[in-house]
């Protein structure tokens, strides 16, 4: 017994102090299970897809191999998130954790899990505002921008418009109150009127009395921060159905094709904003994911990144600790250096281990701000004829 | 001018959507009335039945759209109608047979009755979900619209606009044929009677040779189709959702009650006062006020009593009220 107490651990210490070639795991929280369990299979995928071409190109870490562990993160319910996090970290001993998805849980994890272990963590679609400023230690990371820009940017487009005065509808949850605090701001900021900010519940059959409300309070155009098969398409069919708005302003969450389907000629002229750009890199990742048989989706070029970024932030640290890369994160995504696109993570690593910059460039343009998320690109859409169509990024 | 601006603000915005919902209410608490007059107890799955003979009816248009069959500028769904009110029918009476007429038999107590109910009411759910799914189902083809708000702006030369959609116009129309009609069978006709007299007095009716299995047959056939016609009307309205129906249940109790549990009058009665209580309330004002206060003054506010989140707190409100005032209702029904 007590030979093999001495060789387990003799085993241990030869195992740990074997720096070069080890096998570095990567958690992959995603809600696999839940409200958006139709996207994470596309994130999860787009995800493992950076980990495997930066295993298979044998210049991580001095040949060192990337296995990724997932947990389910199940978008709604904190304490089950939080639960697998901390299995993945205790019992699989992951080294980095990709994810969580959705805004609440994401916090949950961070708060409970990610800073009591020092775990660095970046999350490819949480867009709360509130993340922006959560305690992280500087363990926390983005690619999605947060909604307080897309606030902003929406502001942009309503003064570029001249839009005056604007009525203001958002779904009654952490993502349309977000949405809707940092929208009314920043157009007050930029001088339009917020004639009303009401709340409408998703999944009613009735919205002719909150579009009643609505239309007393007037504005030159209605905006709905809501979801598009749910309240947001019921508040826009209730308006036009009462002469009450023409024009609607779309946020993310109200962009597909669903929507000018079911309302018809109606929404001509209507517009607004969702994360996207035109960038050389999304071209590229469009294709590597289509090869990989990934469906192109919400959120997988920011998956994709997300994952690449943890790695060569290790690649830069030259170690896979979270307390020695997590301040190399903010160093490999923005300038200066050479820029990376999707598909040259091998190349990123050669760099590198020769100790240059680089600036990852990535799917979605990558660019961190603030405390470390995504500056966010943003495409403004103009339903003409039926469709969505592309006015400008931005 | 300014008076008859403020007066087509609030027909569209206010009288029109509330006329309709009105008449929708009023509809689904005839069912409930009838069966609380002749079965004596509160018919929780009536919610439930109105979302199963809706979703007949979407999927006998699907059928009938499938077949090229359409009405013109009418939904095709008026057509499905018979054949939707039929599967209802089915069910309910497969119901009774199954659930109530055992607890007839052995004279249970209305509570009894109203806890079967709401098993029915899970299964109903289960059922209707399990064949149509939960998601949204849009309604009604045809002109949706008898005149919109430009067309009315532009006729009348006012600031403000009123729309009427078709749906709102077949609602109140149907709606009225229907209250006609049950009046002139409960009232003229001699199974109209007997089931009057059923409800009014069952030892009395019994002793006067009125058939109880029969009155309860026809109680459940009126009830059965009275939810139909309720729930697709709704939904040609609004939307079919499974899940809208069961939020109904709440302002179509509340106007049964209201008007007088039993009284198939106070049934259409409280309909309409609970549709008006819950609009007017959480109405804001602001512009009907700009338009008939003198000079140019304009209210800061909204002028908006509720927030329209709190639509359904009016019913229960209501509810409590006339509970505690005048438990029989507007039109003496039974007490509760």
């Amino acid at each position: 017994m007590k030979n093999l107490l001495v060789t387990t651990a003799l085993a241990a210490v030869l195992m740990s102090s074997a720096a070069s070639a080890e096998d570095v795991k990567i958690g992959v929280i995603l809600g696999f299970t839940g409200p958006i369990e139709s996207l994470t299979p596309g994130m999860a995928a787009s995800g493992e897809l950076a980990m495997k071409e930066v295993s298979d190109s044998g210049k991580f870490l001095d040949g060192s191999t990337v296995t990724p562990v997932r947990g389910d993160s199940t978008c709604v319910d904190s304490a089950a998130a939080s639960a697998a996090a901390e299995r993945l970290i205790t019992s699989d001993k992951v080294s980095a954790i990709f994810g969580a998805d959705c805004s609440g849980v994401t916090g949950a994890v961070l708060q409970n899990v990610a800073r009591p272990n020092g775990i660095v963590m970046i999350s490819p679609s949480a867009t709360s505002p509130a993340l922006s400023d959560a305690e992280d230690d500087g363990l926390f990371f983005r690619t999605a921008p947060s909604d307080a820009r897309q606030g902003q940017v929406l502001a942009e487009v309503l003064a570029e418009k001249g839009v005056k005065s604007a009525a203001l509808t958002y779904t009654n949850n952490d993502y349309g109150k977000g949405l809707a605090e940092s929208i009314k701001s920043n157009a007050e900021a930029a001088g339009i009127e917020i004639t009303i900010d009401s709340s409408h519940e998703d999944g009613k059959g009735d919205y002719s009395a909150e579009v009643g409300a609505l239309a007393q309070a007037g504005g030159d155009v209605l905006i709905v921060a809501g979801y598009l098969d749910q309240g947001g398409k019921g508040i826009i069919q209730s308006a036009l159905d009462a002469g009450a708005f023409e024009t609607f302003v779309l946020p993310d969450g109200m962009v597909g094709d669903s929507l000018p389907a079911a309302i018809g000629d109606g929404l001509n002229g209507s517009y607004g904003t969702i994360a996207g750009t035109d960038s050389e890199g999304a071209g590229m990742f469009n294709k590597m994911a289509e090869d990989a048989g990934i469906k192109i989706d919400a959120y997988v070029g920011e998956s994709y990144d997300a994952a690449a970024l943890i790695m060569l932030a290790m690649q830069a640290a030259g170690s896979s600790n979270s307390a020695d890369f997590k301040s190399k994160i903010m160093d490999v995504a923005n300038a200066p250096g050479e820029k990376i696109l999707p598909g040259e993570l091998g190349k990123a690593l050669e760099l590198l281990s020769e100790g240059k910059d680089i600036d990852y460039v990535g799917a979605t343009n990558v660019e961190l701000i603030g405390a470390g998320e995504s500056a966010g690109s943003f495409r403004e859409i103009l339903v003409d004829g039926g469709k969505i169509t592309t006015a400008k990024y931005r | 001018m300014e008076i008859l601006n403020a007066l087509a603000l609030l027909s569209n915005y206010l009288v029109i959507p509330a006329l309709a919902y009105g008449s929708q209410l009023a509809l689904g608490a005839l069912g409930v009335t009838l069966i609380y007059g002749i079965l004596r107890f509160s018919n929780f799955a009536h919610g439930e039945m109105m979302a199963f003979g809706t979703m007949a009816v979407i999927l006998v248009t699907w059928f009938l759209q499938a077949q090229g069959i359409s009405l013109g500028f009418l939904p095709t769904e008026l057509l499905a109608l018979p054949i939707g009110i039929l599967a209802a029918v089915l069910l309910a009476l497969g119901t009774d047979r199954i659930v109530y007429r055992f607890h007839r038999g052995k004279k249970s107590q209305p509570v009894i009755f109203l806890i079967a109910s709401l098993a029915v009411m899970f299964f109903y759910s289960g059922l209707t979900r399990f064949i149509i799914g939960t998601a949204d189902q849009s309604m009604g083809d045809g002109a949706r619209f008898i005149f919109t708000a430009r067309e009315f702006k532009e006729w009348s030369g006012l600031d403000e606009g009123i729309a009427l959609r078709t749906t709102q116009g077949i609602t109140v129309a149907v709606t009225l044929i229907c209250v006609a009609a049950l009046f002139w069978f409960l009232n003229r006709t001699r199974a109209g009677k007997s089931m009057r007299a059923y409800s009014d007095n069952e030892d009395l009716a019994l002793l006067s040779g009125v058939n109880p299995e029969r009155v309860v047959l026809i109680a459940w056939i009126l009830a059965a189709a009275l939810a139909t016609i309720a729930g697709t009307m709704y939904g040609l309205d609004k939307t079919f959702k499974p899940f809208i129906y069961l939020q109904l249940l709440l302002p179509i109790f509340a106007a049964a009650i209201v008007g007088g549990l039993g009284s198939p009058i106070g049934a259409v009665a409280g309909g309409f006062v609970i549709a008006f209580s819950e609009i007017t309330v959480t109405f804001a004002y602001k512009r009907v006020l700009t338009y008939i206060m003198p000079g140019d003054n304009v209210p800061d506010g909204l002028v908006q009593l509720l927030s329209t989140e709190y639509k359904f707190a009016v019913s229960f409100v209501i509810l409590v009220v006339v509970l505690l005032v005048r438990p029989t209702g507007i039109f003496k029904g039974q007490s509760v």
